[in-house]
């Protein structure tokens, strides 16, 4: 998507010589919210997430199926997984992040992750088991949203487990984690909560997993929500931070170099709008703005023109379909945690939540149905006018 | 310029409200409505708007 994205707003920024875009998947881009919710549930179908390209990226190339394996910066090349070359003037850096598994003991059949067309039809046929016992490892937006899609498809038993106490805590805290416990329990989801996963159990395929204060759960399907890692090998020896994702500027150039920048889930960027450190923001809004700054500060710099010298500073927004109920939030929340009102409504019904830093709104989460999000609609403007923390 | 939502598709996010105002709005029942052959000068907005439709759902046609 990232990877998209740059292309279309490459063009749009002025940039008419060549592009060519490199992709491991063998797929086009596609839109990969669905792959845990309407996908999965069998509503819409795998045909349906395709991007629609613009038509000023009809003359790119796309090498797909193909991976990049590495990369000289210097030379201004990048070597890819068939064992060629491709020379470049400009770099986009848009290899967003890979699932992070679990290094426990155990088989590894049964056992899933969600990130891909393909992990989604392979669980998808797994979900389809006659009363399937599921274990649902990580309570973040994925493990959430997959957990409520199993009960909907009819599983026998859905447990969720991680090692916070309570579900979605650090993206939205106390408050509104206990009110999503609460719904999902509800619902039918069971929790084990406070206790990390320790092994999975089984011969051939995975029939339980053993937590660490000695519970055993069974399970005929486990996926893993653990998080995501950043893939950036392949830009290793070039002299970038690698720590997570690759460090940016202001302007999403990477490692002060003119000539490469980086967008969506891979790129640490600072958000002038916020305190300025760098942060990787995994939401789905984020390839799109990022690839908007980013192919200006690229496109200025291929037609030998100074970048906009504005900073990035995005409102980052994410939302979350989970059951009946929708979380919309705008803003960044979780730099707001130690101090959560109640905005509108009240926690067991249709809520929005406002989080503050040094007193000022920074962030605001609805929980509940369409009323909710258009009430934490109307806080945006607020957002955006905010001064940034820093000033 | 005409813009095509499909509402078999469209839950009702409203980010193409913020993208795009002059074309797109959400109506007192918090229902997507918009302006299906909007001015070619609002051509940049639209196309953020369908950038940024969680469910894809917004084509624009020349």
């Amino acid at each position: 998507m990232g990877g998209l994205r740059a292309a279309e707003q490459l063009r749009a920024a002025g940039w008419t010589g060549s592009i060519t875009v490199v992709g491991d998947e063998p797929l086009m881009p596609y839109n990969r919210p669905p792959l845990s919710k309407e996908v999965l549930a069998g509503k819409e179908s795998f045909e349906s997430l395709a991007f629609r390209p613009r038509a000023s990226v009809a003359d790119a190339e796309w090498i797909l199926g193909t991976a990049v394996t590495s990369a000289d910066l210097a030379r201004r090349v990048v070597g890819l997984g068939d064992g060629t070359e491709l020379a470049f003037d400009g770099l986009v850096v848009a290899t967003g992040v890979r699932p992070r598994r679990l290094r426990c003991p155990g088989p590894a059949a049964g056992r899933h992750t969600v990130r891909t067309v393909d992990d989604a039809r392979a669980l998808r046929a797994d979900l389809a088991r006659p009363g399937a016992h599921v274990v649902v490892v990580g309570a973040g937006f994925i493990g959430c949203e997959v957990a409520a899609t199993a009960v909907a498809l009819g599983a026998a038993h859905v447990t969720v487990a991680d090692p916070e106490p309570l579900p979605m805590l650090r993206p939205l805290g106390d408050l509104l984690a206990r009110e999503l416990l609460r719904r999902h329990q509800e619902r039918g989801v069971r929790f084990a909560l406070g206790t990390p996963v320790t092994a999975f159990e089984g011969g051939d395929r995975v029939t339980g997993v053993v937590l660490a204060d000695g519970r055993r759960l069974p399970a005929d399907v486990v996926v893993e929500a653990v998080g995501s890692i950043p893939n950036t090998a392949w830009l290793d020896g070039n002299g970038l931070d690698l720590a997570d994702g690759v460090l940016t500027d202001e302007l999403l150039r990477a490692g002060g170099l003119p000539h490469v920048v980086a967008v969506g889930d891979v790129a640490r960027f600072p958000n002038a709008r916020y305190d300025g450190v760098p942060r990787r923001v995994e939401h789905w809004s984020m390839p799109a703005d990022s690839a908007k700054r980013a192919a200006k500060t690229l496109a200025a710099h291929l037609a030998g023109a100074e970048p906009d010298p504005e900073p990035f500073a995005p409102l980052p927004a994410f939302w979350s379909d989970q059951h009946d109920f929708r979380l919309q939030s705008f803003g960044a929340p979780a730099l707001g945690l130690d101090d959560t009102r109640v905005l509108d409504g009240e926690p067991g019904g249709d809520v929005v939540v406002g989080y503050h830093r040094s007193g000022r709104l920074v962030g605001v989460v609805a929980l509940g149905g369409p009323a909710a999000g258009a009430a934490a609609a109307r806080h945006r403007p607020a957002l955006l006018e905010q001064p940034a923390l820093t000033a | 310029m005409k813009v095509v939502v499909d509402m078999n598709k469209c839950q009702d996010h409203g980010q193409c409200v913020f993208a795009a105002p002059d074309v797109f709005r959400l109506d007192e029942a918090g229902h997507l409505a918009y302006v299906a052959d909007p001015d070619e000068s609002l051509r940049a907005d639209v196309e953020d708007a369908a950038d940024v439709c969680p469910l894809q759902a917004i084509t624009v046609e020349d």
